[in-house]
C-alpha cells in the first residue's frame, strides 16, 4: 500500500515536469495524482468496478484542483491535468489497438469500449464538480437576492 | 479614427496570439474561447466571437473590423506556458497592461523555451514508467526493466520527432523500441511479464490525455474539436500499438 502511495505520487509529479508544470507546482501536482490513485485503488478494491472508481477518483481530483487553483491562482489545468495521469486508460487503449493490429477484434472491442467508459468516467467527474461548484454559487446568490 | 482602428487592429492581435499560445500548449478550447473573450473585453470590446478548434482559431469583432484567422499546425502539452498566458490576461483584466505590453509579454512567453532540459525530461519519463509498473501491480524484479524501455524509447520520440515531421512516425519507432528492449529483458531473464513492462514503458507516450480532451469537449458542446481529438488521439494509440506488434511478430 505505501509503495502505491510512493509511485503515484512520483509517477504524477514525473508527468509534471514532462508537461512543464511550473516548479513550484510539482509537489501539488504529485499529491493530487495521489489523492487520485488511491481514491481509485481504494474504490476499486471495495466494488471491483473500474469505472464507478474512475469517476469517483477524478471528482476527487477535480474538487483539490479547484481548491489549489483558488488559493495559488494558477489555472486549474495545471493541476487536474497532472493529477488524472495515473487514472487515464493509456493501458488498455495500447492494449486495445495491440489487439486490433493482431487482428484479434473480438477481444479489442470490449477493451475499447471500456477505455472509452473510464475516459469518459473522468470527464464526467471532472465536470460533475464544476457543475456543483456552480450550483452552489447559484443558490446562495439566489437566497441573498430573496 | 484612424488611430482608433490601429488599436482595435492591436487588440485582435493579442487576443489572437494569447488564444494560439494556450490552443498549442493544450489548454482546453472554452478556456481559449474564454480568455480571448475576456481580453477583448478588458480593452472595451464587447462583442467579439471566436472560433476555436485544434487546428485554428477564428477571431471577429461586431461592426466594419476584420475577421482574422490563425493556423495551429503543431500542439503539446506546455502546462508553463497556458500559466503565463492566464496571469498575462488577469493583469490585462485589472487594467495593468496596455495593449502594447500585453504584445511584448506574450511575444515572449510564445518564445519560452522548456522550463527543464532534455535530460530531465528523461530521467522524468523513466521514473514515471518504473512507477507506472508498480501501480499496475507488476514485480519489483520488473521496475529496472520498465524504467530503462520508457527512458530510451521517450528519448526516441523526441530525437525521431526531430528528424521527421510527422508525429505518428516517431511514435511508431519509439514504441517499436520498447517492444523491442522488453523482450530483450525478458528473453535475457531479467524480466518476468512482458506485458507489464510494456505497458508501463509506453504510458509516456500514449494519449490518455487526449482522450480524456476530447470527451471533455464533447460534453462543453464543443464538438468539432472533440472529434478531432478524439481522431488524434486514435492515431496516436494506433501507432504505439502497431510498434508493439510487429515486435510480437517477430517474437
Amino acid at each position: 500500500m505505501i509503495e502505491q502511495f510512493i509511485t503515484s505520487f512520483i509517477a504524477s509529479s514525473a508527468f509534471g515536469i514532462i508537461f512543464n508544470a511550473p516548479v513550484k507546482t510539482l509537489f501539488k501536482c504529485g499529491f493530487v495524482g495521489m489523492v487520485g490513485w488511491m481514491v481509485y485503488i481504494g474504490l476499486y478494491e471495495y466494488t471491483l468496478d473500474s469505472v464507478f472508481a474512475t469517476l469517483i477518483a477524478s471528482f476527487f481530483i477535480a474538487i483539490i484542483s479547484q481548491f489549489f487553483a483558488k488559493a495559488y491562482k494558477t489555472p486549474m489545468i495545471i493541476f487536474n491535468v497532472s493529477g488524472i495521469i495515473p487514472l487515464v486508460p493509456g493501458g488498455l487503449a495500447y492494449d486495445a489497438m495491440r489487439r486490433v493490429v493482431e487482428n484479434d477484434y473480438n477481444a479489442a472491442i470490449p477493451l475499447a469500449a471500456k477505455a472509452f467508459m473510464i475516459s469518459g468516467a473522468i470527464a464526467i467527474g471532472l465536470v460533475l464538480s464544476e457543475v456543483i461548484n456552480q450550483i452552489i454559487r447559484k443558490a446562495s446568490l439566489r437566497k441573498m437576492v430573496q | 479614427m484612424e488611430n482608433k482602428q490601429n488599436q482595435t487592429f492591436e487588440i485582435i492581435e493579442v487576443c489572437l496570439l494569447a488564444g494560439k499560445i494556450m490552443l498549442r500548449s493544450g489548454a482546453e478550447t472554452y478556456r481559449v474561447e474564454d480568455t480571448m473573450t475576456r481580453i477583448a473585453a478588458a480593452y472595451g470590446i464587447l462583442h467579439s466571437h471566436s472560433y476555436v478548434t485544434p487546428t485554428g482559431i477564428i477571431f471577429s469583432i461586431d461592426s466594419h473590423n476584420p475577421t482574422k484567422l490563425v493556423r495551429i499546425i503543431d500542439r503539446s502539452t506546455d502546462l508553463q506556458k497556458v500559466a503565463k498566458v492566464n496571469s498575462v490576461s488577469r493583469l490585462i483584466s485589472s487594467g495593468e497592461l496596455s495593449v502594447q505590453e500585453a504584445y511584448g509579454h506574450l511575444k515572449e512567453i510564445e518564445h519560452d523555451a522548456h522550463a527543464y532540459p532534455i535530460w530531465i525530461q528523461i530521467a522524468a519519463a523513466s521514473i514515471a514508467s518504473g512507477c507506472f509498473l508498480i501501480m499496475f501491480q507488476g514485480d519489483w524484479t520488473d521496475f529496472l526493466p520498465a524504467l530503462i524501455a520508457g527512458g530510451i524509447g521517450f528519448s526516441c520520440l523526441i530525437y525521431i520527432h526531430q528528424l521527421v515531421e510527422i508525429k505518428f512516425f516517431a511514435e511508431f519507432l519509439a514504441s517499436f523500441i520498447i517492444g523491442l528492449i522488453a523482450v530483450l529483458f525478458v528473453v535475457l531473464s531479467l524480466g518476468t511479464e512482458l506485458d507489464k513492462i510494456i505497458i508501463a514503458s509506453v504510458m509516456p507516450l500514449v494519449p490518455g490525455l487526449l482522450i480524456t480532451n476530447a470527451v471533455r469537449d464533447l460534453m462543453a458542446g464543443h464538438l468539432v474539436s472533440g472529434i478531432s481529438k478524439g481522431a488524434e488521439a486514435f492515431l496516436t494509440a494506433f501507432a504505439i500499438g502497431a510498434g508493439v506488434a510487429v515486435v510480437f511478430s517477430f517474437y
